[in-house]
């Protein structure tokens, strides 16, 4: 039976995650990533890791790591994007490493559990599951090719998946190496900057080939749009609880603006879509914590409702805020530039609902 | 009283079975017994139906007397009667009025009715004209009430009415239990845009109400009718509804059995539906989840109003998805019908019925208010009426 909840061990996770992010991380440590975005500042990630252990929550027990610990990855989530915090928690300590899990990795696993390193699977953050391509060939240099739009690419090891005429391999390479190239873009979302990455003969060896890789890669991405629900709702209780503030706050008319109807009832449609969303979140993470076979199906529903959600929640923010939604120095720009980049991550929701058309048997026109 | 274990539930039940077997007793004569034994509704106090005890345990006592052969109870019989009518007898009723009337209501044998909305009182409550003057140890009432359902069938109705029209709305208000075979009660069937009567007008001339059928104190009738409007009920029992269950899956069935009727955009706009579909029914397993833990959630206020537009986003869809065959119409004649059945119709009735999901018990106007003040805490809207005498509000 699937538990929609959260235990103990869970809410006592999110008091010490939130803790950490109010002590550590202000608003305009996030804002100055737009105007000196590199490099990126790596404190806050690592004191997740060191101190709160977080980085070990996905990786298994035999390489050092707490085991599948989905619905605790997504209660960090749920903090994180309650705060946009710029830490590359999703893309390796969810994605990266579901990835070098699914190949049985145990070399850079015991490394990403104890925090001493991170990394990125090489793939645009728009790709997902099952319709994703490796673009990266071997030829007799070594790797060639390029990678756009890839997440947190900068700092951890590059998990790049490799396309031959009859198969795909995962070679893991050092982003420092000889004929890597990582050039960070500006991005419309800096607090999870993109950078394209271009290999121009690099020597490496595959650490997986053939089906396992193409399904390792598939397990991640299916995990990354899973887990990136809980972040969407973390976002949008934050952008739905600042505009019930500001409304209860400001006057104007000589009344409360929350008093006017016609504002208070978009607020209240929110609020059913934000409780719809947490239920769908939950249920993505605890199908992934229990190896459930309907994980494709919640992780598809996840994107497709959630994403959704999160960016009507940041949209309604900017416009219920007023004229202080369009400055730069309240933060409400910081939400909205992730939940869009997010509505893309891991698969748009239209992507999704043609996905979960074929898995749940709802045959499209002809 | 609440020293009563578990253990000596399960003896009591097995009591009950054994004194009067299921399957040679008559199942009215096993209900009284039932009621007799305590074991109707094991929250409520000893001699009333209950045993004082968790209301929780009551699921163990129906799962016990169901193994045994018992008939499930049949809760739909009664649906006013028991959602609303007895939680409200039970707290505001008198000792009398509590024997008088709980046994019969929940063997079934009286059928409850509500005369609360009136047409001049829908969304505002507090505002119904419906008077009721004091003649010695009886009330005679005159008013016109609507939306009541069952009332073709019920004995009783729990009724709110104006008493004192000289001060503010929420204080002139009495409320009683009204003999709907009294003389002065006219029910008549008002039929819907579907073509069947599910509701009554219920016109209301000199009717006499005695005194002794009041429950709460004169001009107290508010209170008690928003303790009435708190007990309704959220279905928790039951299996939850499954992916394929309910409208989703007849429209599904349809797009599959049909593939003539697909085109693009409808196969869209249907994954949309279903994806709506599917976070409502995790958002109501969830609210399950929640009150079977004891944590209280905003679910139980949202769950309406997603309800209301998935049905009606769904119902549209589907007339469209049908062509031609979305344009002809089931049974347009009065029908009478005891439970409200989307599936059971067609897509037309689908369409239409589903407009009454946003309105009926709270529209999603006032309950987006209601969220917005008692979930969210923004202020309440300035209102001209609160403290003005009911005969002076405009009207």
């Amino acid at each position: 039976m699937t538990d929609l909840l959260y235990n103990d061990t869970e809410i006592a996770l999110r008091d010490s995650v939130r803790a950490m992010l109010d002590k550590r991380l202000t608003a305009a440590d996030i804002m100055a990533l737009y105007d000196a975005p590199y490099p990126r500042p790596a404190q806050l990630g690592a004191a997740l890791s060191d101190e709160l252990g977080v980085s070990a929550l996905l990786v298994p027990e035999s390489a050092g790591g707490h085991g599948t610990r989905a619905r605790e990855a997504a209660v960090v989530l749920e903090e994180l994007g309650r705060r946009v915090a710029p830490v590359p928690f999703l893309t390796s300590a969810v994605v990266a490493t579901r990835c070098l899990t699914a190949v049985g990795d145990m070399a850079w696993l015991p490394r990403l559990a104890g925090g001493e390193a991170t990394a990125a699977l090489c793939v645009p953050l728009v790709a997902y599951a099952s319709t994703w391509s490796a673009t990266v060939r071997p030829e007799r240099a070594g790797l060639v090719g390029e990678v756009r739009g890839v997440a947190d690419a900068a700092t951890g090891v590059l998990i790049v998946p490799v396309r031959t005429d009859d198969a795909v391999h995962l070679h893991a390479v050092d982003p420092g190496a000889d004929g890597v190239s990582v050039t960070p873009v500006l991005s419309l979302d800096m607090s999870r900057p993109l950078a394209d990455v271009a290999f121009d003969g690099v020597q490496s060896r595959p650490i997986r080939s053939g089906v396992e890789a193409q399904r390792a890669v598939d397990d991640a991405l299916t995990a990354g749009a899973a887990l990136l629900a809980s972040e969407q709702l973390g976002l949008a209780e934050w952008c739905l609880d600042t505009t019930v503030k500001h409304l209860r706050d400001r006057y104007q008319f000589g009344r409360p603006l929350g008093s006017f109807q016609a504002l208070k009832h978009r607020l209240a449609d929110l609020l059913v879509d934000i409780t719809a969303s947490r239920a769908v979140a939950r249920y993505a993470a605890d199908c992934l914590a229990t190896n459930s076979d309907d994980t494709a199906v919640a992780a598809s529903l996840a994107q497709a409702y959630c994403a959704t959600v999160a960016v009507r929640a940041a949209e309604e923010c900017i416009q219920l805020l007023g004229g202080i939604g369009m400055t730069w120095e309240h933060p409400a720009h910081l939400y909205l530039k992730r939940a869009k980049a997010d509505q893309l991550a891991f698969g748009t929701p239209a992507l999704h609902r043609t996905r979960l058309a074929e898995l749940v048997d709802v045959p499209a026109a002809c | 009283m609440s020293t009563t274990t578990k253990e000596e539930l399960r003896h009591r039940a097995d009591a009950l079975l054994a004194a009067h077997p299921p399957h040679s007793t008559t199942p009215q004569e096993f209900l009284a017994a039932r009621f007799d034994a305590g074991l109707a509704w094991v929250h409520y106090p000893a001699g009333l139906g209950g045993l004082g005890l968790p209301r929780a345990w009551q699921t163990d006592v129906d799962a016990w007397l169901e193994a045994a052969g018992a008939a499930p109870y049949q809760q739909r019989r009664n649906p006013i009667g028991l959602g609303m009518a007895a939680p409200t007898i039970l707290r505001f009723g008198t000792p009398d009025q509590q024997r008088r009337f709980l046994r019969p209501l929940w063997l079934g044998e009286e059928i409850w009715c509500q005369l609360f909305s009136e047409p001049g009182a829908g969304s505002d409550l507090a505002a119904v004209a419906t008077r009721a003057v004091r003649d010695g140890d009886t009330w005679r009432v005159t008013g016109q009430k609507v939306w009541t359902s069952n009332a073709q069938h019920a004995q009783f109705a729990i009724l709110l009415a104006r008493t004192d029209p000289d001060v503010p709305k929420h204080q002139g208000l009495t409320y009683f239990v009204c003999d709907m075979r009294a003389p002065g009660v006219d029910v008549r069937p008002l039929r819907q845009l579907t073509g069947e009567a599910e509701f009554n007008e219920v016109f209301l001339d000199d009717v006499p109400v005695p005194d002794g059928y009041r429950l709460g104190a004169v001009g107290e009738g508010w209170r008690v009718a928003m303790a009435t409007l708190n007990n309704e009920r959220v279905s928790i029992g039951g299996d939850p509804l499954s992916r394929s269950g309910g409208m989703i899956g007849v429209v599904v069935g349809e797009w599959r059995a049909r593939p003539e009727l697909r085109t693009a955009e409808l196969h869209d706009r249907l994954m949309q539906s279903w994806v709506a579909a599917e976070a409502h029914r995790l958002t109501g397993l969830r609210l399950r989840q929640q009150l079977a833990s004891g944590q209280p959630g905003p679910e139980g206020a949202t769950m309406k109003l997603g309800f209301a537009r998935l049905t009606q986003a769904l119902s549209g869809l589907e007339i469209e998805l049908l062509g031609s065959d979305g344009l002809r119409y089931d049974d347009w004649s009065p029908q009478r019908p005891e439970v409200v059945d989307f599936n059971g119709r067609g897509p037309g009735y689908r369409y239409l019925r589903a407009k009454g999901n946003s309105i009926e018990g709270g529209t999603s106007e006032i309950l987006r208010t209601v969220i917005a003040e008692r979930v969210l805490g923004l202020p309440a809207e300035p209102r001209t009426d609160k403290n003005t005498p009911w005969k002076d509000v405009p009207r």
